[in-house]
């Protein structure tokens, strides 16, 4: 029987050409990262400094779900303390981890080399956008020490303006990370108008790309209205002039417009480059051209015009009026239809595919599912009589999380899977990785399903006591979170330890057939050697098996070369 | 034996998802609710099921290759665009009715002014008298009109399907007709800080020649009890429990009455001051007219709010509690 083929398990190790002249290893030292302008070591920075953050974020999650395990007192006796918990797990997780995730980690190394291209076009001010962020973080980390947050990650007034805790502190964080998030779009902007190999038309780019690029769109729009919101509510605070205080003549609902019309797109800037990821995953596991590429394509920009139309629906039950309530409820349910049409067209592309349960599979499969969960509840939320009645419950809480955790950190997770042989050269450990998968699809359902029962049973979120019961729904919750805090860690502690004892793959070990898999893993400091050959980024058939190197070969690059 | 039959039926209308149906609304949120919920799960087992069968018929298998014949299909594509567009069509349509039901107040409603503040809702009748709990005749339209003496909070009832935010400097309607007697819990669902999550209460369905009855009695609510007892009403009337203790405990954010009656306390400009009924009531009209030294100016003003029996009331109250 021939065996299977299986990234990085060939016979005999591969002699990678790489060599010295690999990324990784071009420059030496601590200042030879810190001050690097390479978009593939800025990419590097960016996943540890964002994993730290998720770790931090993740304690918090943990700490608000032991308190939960019983009603009133469990390990701790103030609600005071509940509710910096719950916030700064908010804040963290939105502003520090899901807005930068896929693009700064996975788009800042894969963008240049799936365009062909040797940088981004700023690398400079790449650089900055990440120090930008380093500051944003370190003025969380300060807020945390100085007392916490108490407002939730939502800033609502008047409650935040009048407040004691850090909000201001808290605000100048986010309004720095802001710039990082704007940076970030401006530049990738740039460089997928620039910087495309040339013959790459737009609608030979893969998928991921276009995600970035309308995610770049909503970075760059939306994000400056949100920092002057917070510049407002900072204004408010320090020099009692009436913007959203009523006290002060102000218009509390104002705010929550203002904060909607940035962080409703927002979720898209979280959620288009996971859809991005599994476009690939789905395509290259399945080994078959992605179905209806064109649709896939335009849904994303669509996705990403209409997301700046529907945040009114985070305020059907504020005292919006109902005619504004009704229109903004229209519109949402016509952005949740570009998302049913990539749903449909992934599983067009998995059929007659020939399917192979990678771990980066397993992880676009419980995206689907997912996704699907998550997509499908917005439909209850959308529904305007029935909002009225799930709004602000765990129900909700649930929803976002199936969405942006379920979505976009399940994707991120998978598409670093995907791209971590390019990026280390080193192959991490199968078995453990798909076992991590699972484990963290079971724990993860576990934990939301019960939250979304115990919403509509009458369950309000931000909740500090809760009644007797529903303590069986959080407890049952509590005991998936630590499942999926296994689940994690486990992948974490798989991908570390192949660094030391991964084996070591060749260019392309996956099977993709966009042209980051062209050059060496781990890649040159330059990205190419020689000029990438421009090829259909999802023609499966141009590649083919090669039994020596344990990977995939092209047959058009090595057609381009004279045939070696 | 009646009041059991009384919390059967309180139990009715009690689904998997939902908790039991005591409004007009509730069948019509729930009806839709349902039907959302079944479309979903079509859609949901259509997706994971073609997708599992996909990845077993479909594995890889040595000598197999992909069909990689198909790439697009317009029309498949248009169908799965036209399909979902015309069906969140019907449920946008179903949930704009019943919104629009539930935001358009009647005219001839049982009408309840509704202060919502930090941490405690307080609803004041026709009449002028006012409660904690909120009590409504059965099957009478009756609506809120509410208002927040501080920052945002929501009202929600969840039995009624019915919510809205309470907001600071302006006035929300809701309305409703209960269709089950008994009672039925009132939580915050806009988060408004430390007591959040405890500030709830009840509503409670007389039906509507109980309600008439109620009403009489809690008129002359203080009748029949000496004026230390009186006092305890008040203090819970008024949510003073949101802050103060009575039993001499600690409260993170008050101080207990207990003790306090004859006590010297120092301001936070030095003087020295006795507690006396003067003192008490200027503390509850205009707290911030003294403030103990070391402590934070949190108390919400009763200033018109509270009548003068009830000041009396409270200082008795307080007299008793002396140690
Ligand atoms: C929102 C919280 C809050 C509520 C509700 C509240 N209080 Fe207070 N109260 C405080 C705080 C804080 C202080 C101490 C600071 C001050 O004097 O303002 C205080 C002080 C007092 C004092 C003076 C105590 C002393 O040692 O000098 C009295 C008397 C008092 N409250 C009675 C009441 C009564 C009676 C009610 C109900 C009608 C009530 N309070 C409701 C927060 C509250
Ligand atoms: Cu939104
Ligand atoms: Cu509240």
């Amino acid at each position: 029987m021939t065996s299977i083929p299986v990234p990085g398990e060939s016979a005999r190790p591969v002699a990678t050409d790489a060599g010295e002249r690999n990324y990784l290893t071009a420059g030496r030292g601590l200042a030879s990262w810190l001050f690097t302008v390479d978009h593939k070591r800025i990419a590097i920075l960016y996943m540890i400094g964002i994993c730290s953050t998720f770790m931090l974020g993740g304690i918090f999650a943990m700490l608000v779900r032991i308190e939960h395990w019983s009603p009133g007192a469990t390990i701790t006796d103030s609600g005071e303390t509940y509710n910096r918990w719950f916030t700064l797990h908010g804040a963290i997780m939105t502003f520090l981890v899901l807005v930068p995730s896929i693009p700064a980690i996975l788009g800042n190394f894969a963008l240049p080399l799936m365009l062909g291209a040797k940088d981004v076009a700023f690398p400079r001010l790449n650089l900055l956008s990440f120090y930008l962020w380093l500051i944003g973080a370190v003025g969380f980390v300060c807020v945390l020490f100085l007392g916490g947050i108490d407002t939730g990650w939502t800033f609502y007034t008047p409650y935040s303006t009048t407040t004691a805790t850090k909000v201001g502190l808290a605000g100048l964080g986010a309004f720095i990370l802001g710039f990082s998030s704007i940076l970030t779009g401006v530049n990738f902007l740039v460089t997928i108008h620039k910087m495309r190999h040339p013959g790459m038309g737009w609608f030979k780019m893969p998928l991921f790309l276009w995600s970035l690029y309308a995610t770049a769109i909503i970075q760059i729009v939306a994000t400056p209205v949100v920092g002057i919101t917070l510049l407002l509510l900072v204004v408010e605070r320090t020099m009692g002039l009436g913007i959203f205080d009523p006290a002060l003549g102000g218009d509390p609902v104002l705010f929550q417009h203002f904060f909607w019309f940035y962080s409703h797109p927002v979720v898209y800037v979280m959620i288009l480059p996971g859809m991005g990821i599994i476009s690939e995953l789905i395509s290259i596991y399945s080994r078959k051209h992605i179905f209806g590429y064109s649709f896939i394509a335009w849904s994303s920009i669509a996705i990403a015009l209409f997301g700046f139309l529907v945040w009114g629906h985070h305020l059907f039950v504020s005292t919006q009026s109902a005619v504004m309530s009704t229109i903004f409820s229209l519109l949402t349910f016509s952005v949740s239809i570009p998302s049913a049409i990539k749903v449909f067209n992934w599983l067009a592309t998995m059929y007659r595919g020939s399917i192979r349960l990678t771990t980066p599979m397993i992880y676009a499969l419980s995206f689907l599912f997912l996704f699907g969960i998550g997509g499908l509840t917005g439909l209850f939320l959308g529904t305007l009589s029935v909002d009225m009645h799930l709004h602000d419950t765990y129900f909700i809480v649930a929803h976002f999380h199936y969405t942006m955790m379920g979505s976009t950190l399940i994707a991120l997770i998978g598409g670093i899977h995907h791209w971590w042989p390019k990026m280390f050269g080193r192959m991490y450990n199968e078995a453990v990785g798909r076992l991590a998968a699972v484990l963290t699809f079971v724990g993860f359902n576990a934990t939301f399903i019960p939250q979304f029962l115990m919403g509509s049973r009458g369950m309000p979120r931000r909740y500090y006591n809760y009644p007797l019961e529903f303590e069986f729904l959080h407890r049952a919750s509590t005991v998936g979170s630590f499942i999926l805090a296994l689940g994690l860690f486990m992948a974490a502690y798989n991908l570390i330890a192949s660094l030391f004892h991964g084996k070591k793959v060749p260019d392309n070990p996956c099977g993709g057939a966009s042209l980051e898999w062209q050059t060496t893993s781990p890649p040159h400091l330059h990205n190419f050697e020689k000029p990438p050959v421009l090829t259909d980024p999802y023609d499966m058939e141009d590649l083919y098996w090669d039994e020596e190197t344990g990977g995939y070969r092209s047959r058009s690059v090595e057609g381009a070369s004279g045939g070696s | 034996m009646l009041s059991a039959l009384t919390s059967l039926a309180a139990q009715q209308g009690r689904s998997f998802w939902m908790p039991t149906q005591g409004s007009t609304f509730a069948p019509e949120v729930d009806g839709v609710f349902q039907f959302i919920f079944w479309l979903s799960v079509f859609f949901f087992v259509i997706i994971i099921g073609l997708m599992t069968v996909f990845v077993i018929r479909y594995r890889r298998r040595p000598g197999i290759e992909a069909d990689n014949s198909i790439t697009h299909n317009t029309k498949l594509e248009v169908f799965w665009t036209v399909v979902p567009s015309l069906l969140v069509l019907v449920i946008f349509y179903l949930g704009f009715r019943g919104y629009i039901r539930a935001r358009t107040v009647p005219g001839d409603t049982y009408q309840i002014n509704v202060l919502g503040k930090k941490w405690v809702w307080s609803f004041t009748y026709p009449n002028g008298f006012s409660t904690n709990e909120l009590h409504v005749p059965l099957g009478r339209p009756v609506s809120l009109t509410m208002t927040s003496d501080d920052v945002i909070h929501s009202l929600w009832i969840p039995a009624f399907r019915i919510k809205m935010d309470v907001v600071p400097g302006r006035y929300s309607k809701l309305w409703f007709v209960a269709t089950e007697k008994g009672e039925f819990p009132i939580l915050c669902t806009e988060y408004c800080g430390t007591g959040h999550s405890d500030m709830l209460t009840k509503v409670v369905v007389h039906e509507p020649s109980d309600f008439m009855k109620w009403m009489d009695e809690a008129g002359n609510q203080y009748e029949g009890m000496n004026p230390a007892e009186a006092g305890e009403k008040v203090f819970k009337k008024y949510g003073c429990f949101a802050c103060h203790t009575l039993d001499g405990k600690d409260h993170p954010i008050g101080p207990t009455l207990k003790g306090l009656w004859g006590k010297m306390e120092t301001l936070s400009d030095g003087k020295k001051v006795l507690v006396d009924e003067n003192y008490i009531r200027e503390s509850i009209l205009d707290p911030q007219a003294k403030i103990v030294k070391g402590r934070t100016p949190s108390m919400t003003v009763f200033k018109g709010m509270i009548k003068d029996e009830e000041i009396t009331f409270l200082i008795e109250l307080i007299k008793s509690l002396k140690d």
